[in-house]
């Protein structure tokens, strides 16, 4: 089978592009770590290759070595791994959603996950800054409660809102998708006015980074969005179906109301862990879904996986470019995947028009 | 295969909890390995009975029968085994391959996180063997013309191996060459598989030639059902849908043909004129009343038909 095959080879590319990338985030930067040694100190901490490898870190200066390590181990590779799974999940969930709903445009944000997580970080950030907590009002692990909080009852209350009779019309649910993010939106501008000197805190937030995140952020994030993309996933073939639209798929046999439950509930989760760590950061879900499918079809049990490889290597990518392209500032990597998402996305619009 | 023989029995529905009836007890019969159609004006519940037949809205009161069981009862899948529709409500959007596309025919025989097996491929090939579109089977359905896609939608449907086949209108936005392929199609599906067919036409004449009976649906009742000759006439026609016809007889067989003359006003309604409305009929054969039952048995003698649904 050709088209298997052809599968396989741009899984294999994306999974080299993937390791040549965090290859170059682990070693960019203004400390001067060159690709060879990060490599070697993070080799040296895996179990059983670390001890039985020659990685020659002995000759290499012990007050040199100290810092480095701590550059990559606990800088670096948090945020690298961070990004991973921030874009892995974002990008899983927008196939998802873009399958389930019928809709090109949906992506992890459409439902109120978003407003609700920005809702939740704001009265985290000015709660914890009223209360004269410095420690707090730091981008602390505080904030990713309050955000993953504010996310899910966001979700939960527009599913609520948009259910009649057991039932859930696609429609309506993204309408009060909207509706209710518009609200919510109101609520977190109504806040920033009454912010004072939190205002950019809340503003960094809202604007998307990986900067500065540990493996407290990681071990937020990481459960619910590996166990997220694999169930997402696993429930490939039904996402075919239910992209031929529910009264297809309800003939094909599937129970279509149960399914939009579960995978609302699988998104929302997603999406609320990976925005609770790293803030607002757009277009991974929207575009990468997009890029996926041009590549492999539409087939979903492999457009998620690969949506999900594609979106890790995209994150990785804009926020390594995010740390060096102005340095020693750091541009908010939601800045980089707007300015490099907005006019691929355009692009996509143009070449269907043409096709 | 077990031949299957559908039953619906005073059927009573309306979209929601609170919204306005649709259907008003509507009873027909659909032997096994026969091909029925649905005929009526816009808006008289031809789509929405079919919903009901496949499972997919349940009946607010009455029931339907699949070979004597109750397909409310049944999960989704379960009724997936026995009943496939092609429906024309909604577009395939994404571009799946006519194979991928065909393929998931096989979904309800499959457990919940399995994949296709050799064999379902082996069925899926066959059912768009039986539909004229083997050789499609790598294109994008997205692409295909609207004859071709209808087919591949078939062949999905047939990959399903139901015993109940339902179709809303399958031969909408198709040129007439296409049309009669469709039918023709169809109609040998139910003869020659046995799978008990029931589609929704809008184009009488070919409703007229293909079909065994024919259900009659006005306002959501039933107005007429039988055969082809005993539903298709004048009066029903000015009836149901207020238009002047003639109806002839097709040259080639003894079938009815439909020419309408006028669009008349609405005569036939509230006994305006000579009709009475559509208990004013009598003497007409497959002529039930509002609220009569359809036997559709009665007319197995029709034409060619003879079959006990022991085909296939």
């Amino acid at each position: 089978m050709p088209r298997s095959r052809a599968l396989k080879t741009r899984v294999a590319f994306l999974v080299i592009a993937m390791l040549v990338v965090v290859g170059w985030a682990v070693s960019a930067g203004t400390a001067g770590i060159h690709t060879g040694l990060a490599l070697r100190i993070i080799i040296s901490r895996i179990p059983l290759l670390g001890r039985t490898l020659p990685l020659g870190l002995d000759s290499i200066d012990p007050e040199m070595l100290e810092s480095a390590e701590i550059i990559v181990l606990e800088v670096r590779l948090p945020r690298i791994v961070l990004g991973l799974l921030v874009g892995a999940g974002l990008a899983a969930t927008g196939a998802s959603f873009q399958g389930l709903f019928r809709n090109p445009l949906a992506d992890p944000y459409i439902i109120g996950a978003s407003s609700g997580a920005a809702l939740g970080a704001s009265i985290g950030i000015l709660s914890a800054g009223r209360a004269g907590l410095a420690a707090l009002s730091t981008p602390s692990s505080y904030i990713p409660i309050f955000a993953f909080i504010g996310a899910v009852i966001t979700v939960v209350f527009v599913y609520a809102l948009s259910t009649v009779d057991g039932h859930m019309p696609t429609d309506t649910f993204l309408l009060a998708g909207v509706v209710v993010g518009s609200f919510v939106w109101a609520m977190v501008s109504f806040l920033m006015v009454t912010a004072g000197e939190d205002l950019p805190k809340v503003v960094m937030w809202l604007m998307g980074s990986l900067s500065a995140k540990s493996w407290a952020h990681v071990r937020i994030t990481a459960p619910y969005v590996l166990a997220g993309v694999v169930a997402l996933t696993a429930l490939g073939r039904n996402f075919n179906l239910a992209a031929c639209g529910e009264e297809s798929a309800r003939y094909m046999g599937l129970d279509v109301e149960r399914f939009k439950k579960v995978v609302i509930a699988l998104g929302s989760l997603i999406t609320a862990a990976a925005v609770s760590s790293s803030g607002l950061i757009g277009f991974v879900g929207l575009v990468v879904p997009h890029v996926a499918r041009m590549l492999i079809g539409p087939d979903h049990r492999s457009l998620i996986p690969v949506s999900a490889l594609g979106g890790a290597v995209f994150m990785v990518t804009a926020d390594t470019l995010a740390r060096v392209i102005i340095p020693p500032r750091e541009v908010p990597v939601g800045v980089i995947t707007a300015m490099a998402g907005a006019p691929f996305f355009f692009y996509l619009l143009r070449l269907r028009k043409k096709g | 295969m077990r031949p299957v023989r559908v039953e619906v029995s005073d059927v009573r529905f309306g979209y929601g909890a609170s919204g306005p009836e649709v259907l008003h007890g509507v009873s027909l019969t659909g032997e096994s390995g026969t091909f029925c159609g649905v005929i009526g004006p816009n808006g008289s519940g031809k789509s929405t009975l079919l919903r009901v037949i496949g499972g997919v809205a349940r009946p607010w009161s009455g029931c339907v029968l699949l070979g004597g069981r109750d397909i409310s009862l049944m999960s989704p899948r379960q009724a997936a085994q026995l009943v496939a529709a092609v429906g024309t409500s909604e577009a395939m959007i994404f571009p799946f391959t006519a194979e991928e596309t065909v393929l998931m025919g096989r979904s309800p025989h499959l457990r919940f996180f399995a994949s296709e097996t050799a064999l379902d491929a082996a069925k899926a090939h066959e059912a768009m063997k039986r539909t004229g579109v083997a050789h499609l089977a790598g294109r994008r359905i997205t692409a295909l013309s609207s004859g071709e896609r209808q087919r591949v939608l078939i062949a999905r449907a047939l990959a399903q191996e139901p015993k109940v086949l339902l179709l809303d209108e399958p031969t909408a936005h198709l040129d007439v060459n296409f049309q009669v392929e469709i039918m023709e199609l169809v109609s040998a599906l139910a003869h020659e598989s046995g799978i008990t067919t029931i589609a929704v036409l809008h184009d009488l004449n070919l409703a007229g030639r293909y079909c065994d009976q024919i259900t009659m649906l006005s306002s959501g009742q039933v107005a007429a059902c039988g055969a082809p000759r005993e539903v298709l006439t004048e009066e029903h026609l000015l009836d149901v849908y207020g238009v002047r016809a003639v109806v002839g007889r097709r040259p080639e067989l003894d079938r009815p043909a439909v020419f309408v003359i006028s669009g008349s006003p609405r005569h036939g309604h509230g006994g305006h004129t000579g009709h009475t409305g559509h208990t004013g009929h009598t003497g007409h054969t497959g002529h039930t009343g509002l609220d009569g039952h359809c036997e559709g048995g009665e007319f197995n003698g029709v034409d060619d038909i003879g079959r006990d649904g022991d085909a296939g």
